[in-house]
């Protein structure tokens, strides 16, 4: 399935969903729907909501009201690891990998999820096949036996990643993939990105514009808890009310920096 | 009736105590992420503080060691804050373990200095008999607290000094980088804490006797006194201290004296299933 | 990196890079070995009876350690009141031995406090195979049943610990309490037999070293097992990310009361080896105190390998049995300060140093 399918069914729908903190709204309304085999951007300034939006979907929020459905089921409510199960994988901002496994036990562990606990009483024979296609797709074989903590932080987003397509999660949520990242580990993310996206859902947060342009399609701006609007890259880009709060945002704070 | 009435007294002045040391366990635990197992033995100081006052002060030792015990125990705190402890932010089982070995020591180190049988403290004249089922003794202890909570909630929200303390206790980072001196704030804080327990213990000496394993009797209870209360939560020590000491002797008075725990213990666990992180929490959206 | 490989890592390793040395896969089995040769043919040739017996008891103390090795070492949790899974285990076969002594009638605690009808609780207790399989039963689901209420709502850490510890407190004021069902502060003791065998005979303490030693051996193999597993692989994750763990569609509560219950039952097995071998069972033995005494132990061994924990709560119940010989009042300095000293220097306990000192070497 590729990405501009257009006619291809919904696998998320969002439906005025709003979270409040201790009286503030972080979301308020939000509306969102992503078809299978989509990949959306969710962009905005910070404190738009955006990692809210996907602590939701996860199960680590609890939202005020609204629902969220996933392939016909309800979210709202369910458990974190509940939620893992029914096929949604995330990553977070700062990337937690266990340190004292190895490369490819972190993989393994991320592949063995559905087994039953009883199962995995057995010790790891050899490398099954999610764990030999996500060490090929991230290029970690080389360390795959290397324990994690010796990883750059390119390398453990890479591992994080690599542990999520393990899992064959039919959505993946990316928070951040490239932020605190070089210029060559961007594109090799990026990369990583779109080949990912030939056979998964995605949504990608991002705040980085040039990484934005150069791999997003689908873009849904998000700002003070609402959805903004939602287009083409170029199209989004050209919105004078994006322009406004983000881009105009942007250059008043550099502006700023500079007076 | 009138022995149920009875226990009221007892359970109140029980959690007033209980209060009174788990005031400093929840900061410091809360502050720094650090238990203090040896906070038991600082309460033991307090006593002892009392009785070896009365060789000066006779049978006003009690009064006269307030202040000297609050002293004594918070410079002990302090040592054991700058010495150790301070090496060990954030990692409370480490610190949980390291200071039971400081408790040990200072456990044997009564037992030679004083002795290991009990002693006892003589109270004032004035604070024996009662008003009603009241005794004075269980009064004044309950004032004791109300007063050190008083002035523990002025000190935090009314000077500088304890603003800077909550600010810590908050965000440690964030303080430190907006130019608080962590370090001082929290030997503040380990000192009043410790000298809180100090105060408990001069306390205890009204309702029983003093001896090396005095604080181990009421260290477990202190710290069932912060899981139910919140981490760091002043109205949930109060709250979570009343409670547990009328839990206790209400326990003690409807079944059997040695069901009494076990009673309590499985009331926490129930209760731990409808607030997991206690009566009162601080929202955070940090993953841990 | 040096090369040298820590027996951790010397599990299955499928691709090339990182494969251990033969030389370093077979260190493991050859240390087991040597070990228990030296613990089942040396151990009982050289040392007289008095000694065997001491023996037996730290061994039976390093079953308890292997449980917490495997519940704090690995899995995070630190488990403050193994003394009630100990005493649950202890009290069970204590109550069979004072049963088939009593041949019918009241064991003699019950008489000397004025009970006049064998108690309910004590009665299934008289059948031995009911009596065993309660020693490691009713741990484990005491102790399934606290981590399943406590570990669902993500009580953890500290808040755990300190949990685990008022039980222990609150379990010893109950077993004090009640002096007709417990035998009180004084517990259950002068048993004479044991599957009609006399406790007094060298013969029969000799061969109960036997079983604990061998017992503990089979634990540690299983134990070991169980952490080189991917289960063990799992137990760490949640130890070092609990929150991470459930984004990987795991449930963290799951693993840790099952882990729990694992350690809960170790202690509850030593607790029924304890009773034949030292002849009794009490409050005082599985308080507070003594359940910290073995944390301490697996601490000072080395809380991240199984084996530290074994050779913690062997060292340091030699020490204890060799200082309070000598000066008894010195050895709660000593423990306090060496147990100071490994805190601060060496968090990672003899089995660390070791470690260090032969990556070092290599």
């Amino acid at each position: 399935m590729s990405g501009d399918d257009t006619g291809a069914e919904a696998l998320l729908e969002i439906r005025d969903l709003s979270v409040v903190f201790d009286g503030f709204r972080a979301l308020d309304g939000v509306n969102l729907t992503l078809a299978r085999g989509e990949l959306r951007f969710l962009i905005g300034p910070n404190g738009a909501g955006k990692t809210t939006l996907i602590d939701v979907i996860t199960g680590l929020t609890r939202p005020a009201g609204g629902s969220v459905r996933f392939g016909g089921k309800d979210l709202v409510g369910r458990k974190e690891h509940e939620i893992v199960r029914l096929g949604v994988g995330r990553t977070f901002q700062t990337s937690v990998v266990f340190e004292e496994l190895t490369v490819v036990e972190n993989l393994d562990l991320a592949a063995s999820f559905r087994r039953p606990l009883w199962a995995l009483a057995g010790r790891r024979r050899g490398v099954s096949e999610a764990v030999r296609a996500a060490l090929a797709t991230t290029g970690l074989e080389e360390l795959a036996e290397r324990p994690a903590r010796v990883l750059s932080h390119g390398q453990r987003q890479w591992l994080e990643i690599g542990m999520l397509i393990a899992q064959r999660p039919s959505l993946l949520l990316l928070d951040e993939p490239v932020a605190g990242m070089s210029q060559d580990e961007r594109a090799r993310t990026g990369e990583l990105l779109t080949e990912i996206a030939e056979d998964h859902t995605v949504i990608v947060v991002e705040h980085d514009m040039d990484f934005l342009r150069r791999y997003a399609s689908q873009v849904t701006v998000l700002h003070e808890g609402r959805v903004l609007t939602e287009g083409s890259v170029d199209d989004v880009s050209a919105d004078p009310r994006v322009q406004e709060v983000y881009l105009g945002r942007a250059r008043e704070e550099a502006t700023d920096a500079v007076g | 009736m009138e022995a149920f009435l009875n226990q009221l007294p007892i359970g109140l002045s029980i959690g007033a105590v209980l209060l009174l040391i788990a005031l400093g366990l929840t900061f410091t635990f809360g502050q720094m992420g650090v238990i203090n197992m040896a906070h038991g033995e600082f309460i033991m100081a307090g006593a002892y503080t009392a009785y070896l006052l009365q060789d000066w002060a006779g049978r006003q030792a009690v009064i006269v060691a307030l202040p000297v015990a609050f002293v004594v125990a918070g410079l002990m705190g302090l040592a054991l804050e700058r010495a150790a402890i301070r090496h060990f932010y954030g990692r409370p089982l480490d610190t949980l373990l390291l200071t039971w070995g400081v408790s040990l020591v200072l456990q044997q180190l009564a037992r030679d200095l004083f002795g290991a049988p009990n002693v006892q403290v003589q109270a004032p004249q004035w604070l024996q008999g009662g008003l009603g089922i009241m005794p004075y003794n269980r009064m004044f202890i309950l004032a004791l607290a109300v007063g050190s909570v008083v002035a523990v909630w002025a000190y935090m929200n009314r000077t500088g000094q304890g603003r800077r303390m909550q600010a810590v206790m908050q965000n440690r980072r964030l303080a430190s980088t907006s130019g608080i001196d962590t370090g001082r704030v929290d030997m503040r804080t380990f000192f009043i804490g410790s000298g809180l327990a100090g105060i408990a213990g001069v306390a205890l000496t009204l309702i029983g006797p003093v001896g090396p394993a005095l604080g181990t009797y009421y260290i477990v209870d202190a710290f069932l006194v912060v899981v139910a209360g919140g981490l760091g939560q002043l109205r949930g020590a109060v709250i979570a201290a009343a409670g547990l000491g009328l839990l206790n002797s209400y326990a003690e008075f409807w079944t059997d004296a040695s069901l009494a725990k076990v009673i309590v213990f499985a009331v926490i666990v129930a209760f731990l299933q409808f607030r997991p992180q206690g009566l009162f929490v601080v929202r955070s959206r940090a993953l841990t | 990196m040096s090369t040298v490989v820590t027996s951790k890592d010397a599990s299955v390793a499928p691709l090339p890079p990182g494969r251990p040395s033969w030389r370093a896969r077979l260190q493991g089995p050859a240390v087991f070995t040597a070990v228990a040769v030296l613990a089942l043919v040396v151990a009982p040739l050289v040392l007289e009876p008095f000694r065997l017996g001491l023996l037996a008891k730290y061994l039976v103390y390093a079953i308890v350690a292997l449980g917490i090795g495997l519940a704090w070492g690995q899995g995070g949790m630190l488990v403050l009141g193994q003394g009630v899974f100990f005493g649950l285990g202890g009290y069970a076969m204590g109550m069979y031995l004072k049963l088939t002594e009593a041949q019918g009638g009241l064991p003699d605690f019950m008489v000397w406090s004025g009970v006049e009808e064998l108690p309910a609780l004590w009665a299934p207790f008289a059948n031995p195979v009911f009596a065993l399989a309660m020693a490691v039963v009713a741990p484990v689901v005491v102790a399934a049943l606290l981590g399943a209420l406590v570990f669902r709502q993500r009580v953890r850490g500290a808040y755990f610990a300190i949990l685990t510890q008022a039980l222990a407190a609150a379990f010893v004021i109950l077993l004090v309490g009640q002096q007709g069902l417990t035998g009180g502060t004084n517990g259950l003791t002068n048993f004479f037999e044991l599957f009609g065998q006399d406790l007094a005979l060298d013969s029969t303490q000799r061969g109960l070293y036997f079983v604990v030693a061998v017992v503990l051996g089979l634990l540690y193999l299983g134990a070991r097992q169980l952490v080189n597993s991917r289960f063990g692989r799992l137990l760490v994750a949640v130890r070092d990310g609990e929150d991470r763990v459930r984004f990987l569609g795991y449930n963290p509560a799951t693993v840790k009361t099952v882990t729990f219950a694992i350690s809960a039952g170790m202690a509850g097995l030593a607790g029924a080896l304890f009773v034949p071998v030292v002849g009794i069972i009490s409050p005082a033995l599985l308080g507070v105190v003594p359940s910290l005494e073995l944390v301490v132990a697996v601490a000072v061994g080395g809380r991240f390998a199984l084996a530290g924990a074994v050779l913690g709560a062997v060292v340091m119940n030699y020490a204890k049995t060799v200082f309070s010989e000598e000066l008894s009042s010195a050895w709660l300095y000593l423990q306090g300060a060496l147990f100071i000293l490994v805190m601060t220097l060496a968090p990672k306990g003899i089995i660390g140093l070791l470690r260090r000192r032969k990556e070092a070497a290599g």
